[in-house]
Order: structure tokens, then C-alpha cells, then sequence
């Protein structure tokens, strides 16, 4: 494997999740909220112009706005595209029409689903309704599409107000108001770590450990990343190093990690693996947590199918020279 | 609006890219973006430690990789400590920072990078992150959704149709049958719906990409290249974030980002626009009062490669390359972010004949 770059690519699938969690301001609040009780509030702005969905701040003059309306769960197309093959999160499973839809009382336009039976069903200028969640909590998730029609259509209520006229204004107060929204969101990844780590890790799973070396200064890095950040210039002669080498430094861990079966306290360390250019980390065992020492001599300890080191137990050796490694501190 | 002089006169003196393609899963970014730091650099003679400030834009969702423009520094050389910064944007917008910066008298010369790779996600899902969290980002509108309701917005006032979009598409694959760096090379069918009204031909190629620029200021940019793309203006401008706030065919913030950048006092010979969809340049052309006469992405564009934080600052480099190569006297380069064209950079660059 040394010298030449490796053929195989390694991938690995990723997932990144998080749920924000995040805070309303008062006009978020009330429209988040009245979704929930199927209303559905705008604001007006300082010229008069009422904007669904409603913001904290006027969009144009910065203007703090907190004047509220309600306006129609019915509205007219503005414009709209049809997705064919909806993707995961998306709020319908079948295809469907995104829309901006200016709802009646609104001079604004609010993003989101049409449910209609193909891209022939849908004009700019249709008129459509709000179609509810079943289960509603505060979010815009609540309105679970548009559909095509009229109001007075359904029984249910909000639909009613005629297309024209005025909004009232409505005071935003409602029982139980929600305050926040958490907003789950999940990314899939299929990542590759690159030539240089692909096979820094291929040869871990020969239990080699083997580090590439800058060809300008010299130096060798473990675990290569593929560039000196020294000298700015690509890392690709490879060097095996190791597998015993020397603590630099250590840390004594008496706090016992989350899904981590290691009994505390025990010794965390940087070990500069005999001819690499600098440390690399890892755990202290098989000697009491109060006898590690800088210079002490450790050799690594490979578990049953392990991809890398469990830990490093000491050699036996002398200990090294504080002159010998010092740089590497 | 007049616009604002410059204080200094400063040039882009060196531009190189990547060869952008689909995947690069042998590569990590840094090793995808090192050989175009180190070609403008060659070009120029110039050695890190001779860079006055370095700015890159990259974006961690692309890749799934936190904190992932710090390892890309390590292609730069960063020891001793550089003056440094990053933004989490297109590298055009890391190309305004840099530009600043040598306006202040703080630098002399910036060395500007932008790096995407797109192929370990799914980019239409992982740009539904830059929404609007509370109303707009829970929905999930990928960007070609986006992208069609302000191309049907364009179809319904009369703007485009469908055959219009795919003469943009055409002309500019074509176009990037001369580059060798593009990754969609040559007319092709414009294939089915991606969202309706937008076919696969009205949108941009996937894929991953690196590129960067060297800056001078006066007599240093002289030094360094034959004929430097002098920065004759340059200024980016947002517009809200609601989607049905704004007037969807019309750009304003690119025509004011024009106006502040002087691109309406003489007219340019050529113009790299950042319109990753074929409906976005009819709305660019309109508000930047383009007319035939004017030579459009020579280079492809970004129907040709879209490599996503560096395909705006690829808009820069091509104009000024072709600046460098005595193609174009005056040249219009511009850049955007966010859905539908929200932010846009405009920048104009002369040669000295």
C-alpha cells in the first residue's frame, strides 16, 4: 500500500439531525397559534398593507408592526409549480403543486401546498382553500395544504369571510398561546473522507498506522489530512510509524463519559508514535491512572475487530529522553 | 443612486478552477481545492507568506462537515498565523470582504477561495436549511421548487415561455463546449420535468468544484499580471426573505447592486451571471438592461457547472480571465444567494487598453 494512492474509496453513510428549538415573537406567536385554532392572522403595515404571513418588522421600513387581522382561509393562486415526486419531508406524499397563495384580506403572498390531481388542475389566479391538520400544535405545518375551492364549501370554520372586503382586526390573544417551535430537521449524507484519510484508515485495518510526510518540510503527519498546513502543499509520500511511541502529555478523566464503558478515573494522552511528526491521542491503560507519566514508552492495543487502537499500554521500555520529544509537546 | 469611487484601485490578477464534476468521493475538500490555490499562486509568483489576507466562502451543510473550512486551510499554508477570514456564503461574497479590506489600506493583496461539494448530500434538501425556520423551512421547498414558481411567475406575465427557457439553456451549453473546466459540456435535450414548468435542462448540473482568485491593488497588480481586471465597482444588496413579499420577476437588488457598482454608466462587452436556472437570467437580463449586444457567460455558466459557494465567485474569475486574455475590454460579473435570486452581487471590471 505505501507510495502509490490507493484505489479504494471509503464511504459511509451520515446523518446529521437536529431539532431547533426556537423562541416566537409576538406576532409569530399569535399566527402560530391561531393556526392552531384555525384562524389565520396577518399584519398590517404602517402604509396599510397586510402581510400574511405576518412578520415582527415591516419588510421595506424596518418599522416595528404588531397590528393584527384576520384574514380568509380562502385565497387566489399567485403562482405555482408542480412537483412531481414530492422528497421526504415535503408536505404531501403524492405529487403536488407548490403554491404562493395571497389569501383573501392579504396583500402578500404565503408559501405552501396544493393537493390537485395534476399539473392541468392548477392555474394561477385559482381560487383555494386552507385544508387543516387533523392534529394541530402551533406550527405552520398546521395548515396541511390547499385545496381547489371556494369557501362555504366545507363545514369547517374560518372559510367564510368574503373575498374583498376589509379585515378585522383581531387581537392576537388566544388561550394556551404557543411560545416556541421546535423544527426537526435530519440531512443524510454518504461521506468520503478523501485520498489521504482513506488510507490513513485502510491501514488501520491492518493495524498499521501509517502517516503521510510534507515534501518540504519534512514533516510527518499522523493522521495525514492530505496537506501540510505548514507549507500549504500536498502530503502523498507514506510512511509507517509506530506502533510504540511516547507520551508528550496526559490528562487525568474523573468524569465518567455518556455510553462509554471506561471506569474513571483513567489517563487521556497525546502519544507521539515513534517517527511521526507530532501527537496524536489516545487513552492510558493497563497501568494505575497515578504512574502515567510524560516519556513514558506505550505501544498500542488492538480489541477483537477493532478499526483503530482501544488504548496504549506501556512497553516496558525506559522512558524516553524530555530532549526527544519536546517539539512534539 | 451614484455610485461610490473606489479608493484604490485594485484588480483580480489571477483566476483558476477547478475541473467540476458529479463526484469527487477521492477527494476531500482540501485535496479538491489545493492545485487551484497553488495555480494562482504559480501565476503570480506569489507565495502564501506574500498574501496580505485571505478570505474563503464554503459551507458546512454541503458536505454534512463541521467546522470544515479550517481543515481547507490547510491547503493555504496558515502557519505562522495569516491574516484570515471566512464567510459562510459564495466565495463572491468572501471576494467583496477582500476587496474591502485592501480598499482600507490594511492589505495590499488578498488571496480569495470558494469550495462546494454537493455530492455527499442532497443539495435540494440541504439548501431548504437557509429558509425562513418558522414559516417557510418546515414545508421543505427544495430549490427547484423554489426556482419553477418563479419561472411560472415569468410565464404568466408574459416575461419567457418554455421555449425561451431552453434557448438559454442551449446557448449556454454550448458555450461551455469551449470550457474545459464545465461539468454539463454541449447542447443537450432538455429532458423531462424536474417541477413543472422547470425541465432538467433548465437546471443546474449537481456536482463539486473549487475556485480561486488573487487581488492587487495599484502598481503590485501591474507586477503581477499583463493586464489586470481592474474592480471598477462593486456592491450586493438583499431583498426579503417572504417569498410572496417580493415581485418575483423583477430583481431590484441586482439592479441596485448594478447602479452602486457603476455597471450602467458605459456599456460592457460581456456579462458572467450567476443564474443557476434558465428563468433567472431573463430576470437578471431585464434588471441589468442587457441587450444582445452583450456577450452572456461566455464561459457556460452555472447551466454548465454550479458547484455551490464558488460558482458566483466563478462568475468573477471567468470575467476576468477573460479580461486577462484580451477578450473583453469591460466586463459585468455577478453573484447570488438565497432562493430566487433574494441577494445579488454586482461587480464591474476593465481592462486598461
Amino acid at each position: 500500500m505505501a507510495g502509490s494512492a490507493g484505489p479504494e474509496v471509503l464511504r459511509a453513510p451520515l446523518v446529521v439531525e437536529f431539532p431547533f428549538t426556537r423562541s416566537l415573537g409576538p406576532v409569530q406567536s399569535a399566527f402560530l397559534t391561531g393556526l392552531r385554532e384555525r384562524t389565520v392572522l396577518g399584519v398590517r403595515t404602517g402604509d396599510g398593507r397586510v402581510l400574511v404571513p405576518p412578520v415582527e418588522y415591516d419588510p421595506v421600513t424596518a418599522e416595528e408592526i404588531r397590528d393584527l387581522v384576520e384574514v380568509g382561509a380562502t385565497g387566489t393562486v399567485t403562482t405555482w409549480a408542480w412537483n412531481p415526486a414530492p422528497r421526504r419531508d415535503q408536505p404531501l406524499d403524492r405529487p403536488f403543486a407548490w403554491v404562493l397563495v395571497q389569501l383573501d384580506g392579504a396583500d402578500t403572498a404565503l408559501l405552501h401546498a396544493l393537493d390537485a390531481p395534476g399539473p392541468e388542475a392548477v392555474h394561477s389566479g385559482m381560487r383555494v382553500r386552507v385544508r387543516w391538520a387533523a392534529e394541530r400544535t402551533g406550527a405552520i405545518t398546521d395548515i396541511a395544504c390547499f385545496e381547489p375551492g371556494e369557501p362555504g364549501e366545507t363545514d369547517e370554520p374560518g372559510g367564510t369571510r368574503e373575498a374583498g372586503g376589509e379585515p378585522a382586526a383581531h387581537s392576537g390573544r388566544f388561550d394556551d398561546p404557543v411560545t416556541g417551535i421546535v423544527a426537526a430537521a435530519r440531512l443524510d449524507y454518504t461521506y468520503s473522507p478523501g485520498r489521504a484519510q482513506s488510507a490513513y484508515i485502510n491501514g488501520l485495518s491492518a493495524r498499521r498506522t501509517v502517516g503521510e510526510r510534507c515534501p518540504s518540510c519534512r514533516k510527518v503527519y499522523v493522521p495525514p489530512r492530505g496537506a501540510c498546513p505548514t507549507c500549504g502543499v500536498a502530503t502523498e509520500e507514506r510512511v509507517e510509524v509506530g506502533p510504540a511511541g511516547t507520551v508528550t502529555t496526559y490528562c487525568i478523566v474523573n468524569i465518567k463519559a455518556k455510553n462509554l464503558d471506561i471506569e474513571v478515573p483513567y489517563v487521556y494522552a497525546h502519544i507521539a508514535l515513534d517517527g511521526a511528526g507530532l501527537a496524536l491521542h489516545g487513552r492510558i491503560g493497563g497501568i494505575p491512572y497515578d504512574q502515567v507519566r510524560m516519556g513514558l514508552r506505550v505501544e498500542p492495543v488492538w480489541s477483537e475487530g477493532g478499526r483503530y487502537p482501544d488504548h496504549y499500554r506501556p512497553t516496558g521500555e525506559p522512558d524516553a529522553d524530555y530532549e526527544t520529544y519536546k517539539e512534539l509537546i | 443612486m451614484a455610485p461610490t469611487p473606489a479608493a484604490r484601485d485594485v484588480a483580480i490578477v489571477a483566476f483558476a478552477q477547478s475541473d467540476h464534476r458529479r463526484r469527487t468521493d477521492e477527494l476531500s475538500e482540501v485535496e479538491l481545492l489545493m492545485p487551484v490555490l497553488h495555480q494562482v499562486l504559480d501565476a503570480t509568483g506569489l507565495k502564501t507568506s506574500d498574501i496580505g489576507f485571505t478570505c474563503s466562502g464554503s459551507s458546512d451543510y454541503l458536505a454534512g462537515r463541521a467546522f470544515s473550512f479550517t481543515m481547507a486551510l490547510d491547503g493555504v499554508g496558515a502557519w505562522p498565523p495569516i491574516s484570515e477570514s471566512h464567510v459562510e456564503m459564495d466565495g463572491a461574497w468572501a471576494l467583496y470582504e477582500a476587496w474591502v479590506k485592501i480598499l482600507t489600506g490594511e492589505a495590499d493583496t488578498a488571496l480569495v477561495y470558494g469550495y462546494g461539494k454537493s455530492s455527499p448530500g442532497e443539495v435540494r434538501d440541504v439548501l431548504t436549511r437557509q429558509l425562513d425556520p418558522y414559516y417557510v423551512a418546515p414545508l421543505w421547498p427544495d430549490s427547484v421548487a423554489l426556482a419553477a414558481l418563479q419561472a411560472q411567475a415569468l410565464i404568466d406575465a408574459g416575461e419567457t415561455d418554455e421555449p425561451a427557457l431552453a434557448a438559454v439553456a442551449a446557448r449556454s451549453r454550448d458555450a461551455a463546449s469551449a470550457n474545459s473546466h464545465a461539468q454539463v459540456r454541449g447542447s443537450r435535450p432538455q429532458g423531462d420535468y424536474v417541477v413543472h414548468p422547470l425541465r432538467t435542462g433548465d437546471c443546474p448540473p449537481i456536482g463539486d468544484g473549487a475556485a480561486a482568485v488573487i487581488l492587487a491593488a495599484g502598481d503590485r497588480a501591474r507586477e503581477l499580471c499583463a493586464r489586470p481586471a481592474w474592480i471598477r465597482g462593486m456592491d450586493h444588496r438583499i431583498e426579503a426573505h417572504g417569498l410572496g413579499v417580493r415581485d418575483l420577476t423583477d430583481s431590484p437588488s441586482t439592479r441596485l447592486a448594478g447602479e452602486r457598482a457603476g455597471a450602467f454608466e458605459l456599456p460592457v462587452d460581456t456579462a458572467e451571471l450567476h443564474a443557476p436556472f434558465t428563468s433567472q437570467e431573463i430576470v437578471l437580463r431585464k434588471a441589468l438592461r442587457l441587450g444582445d449586444d452583450v456577450a452572456v457567460n461566455p464561459s457556460g455558466g452555472a447551466l454548465a457547472a454550479n458547484p455551490v459557494m464558488a460558482a458566483g465567485l466563478v462568475r468573477l474569475g471567468e470575467a476576468a480571465a477573460r479580461i486577462h486574455r484580451g477578450e473583453s475590454d469591460r466586463a459585468l460579473a455577478h453573484a447570488t444567494s438565497g432562493p430566487c435570486l433574494q441577494q445579488n452581487l454586482v461587480a464591474v471590471l476593465e481592462g486598461e487598453s
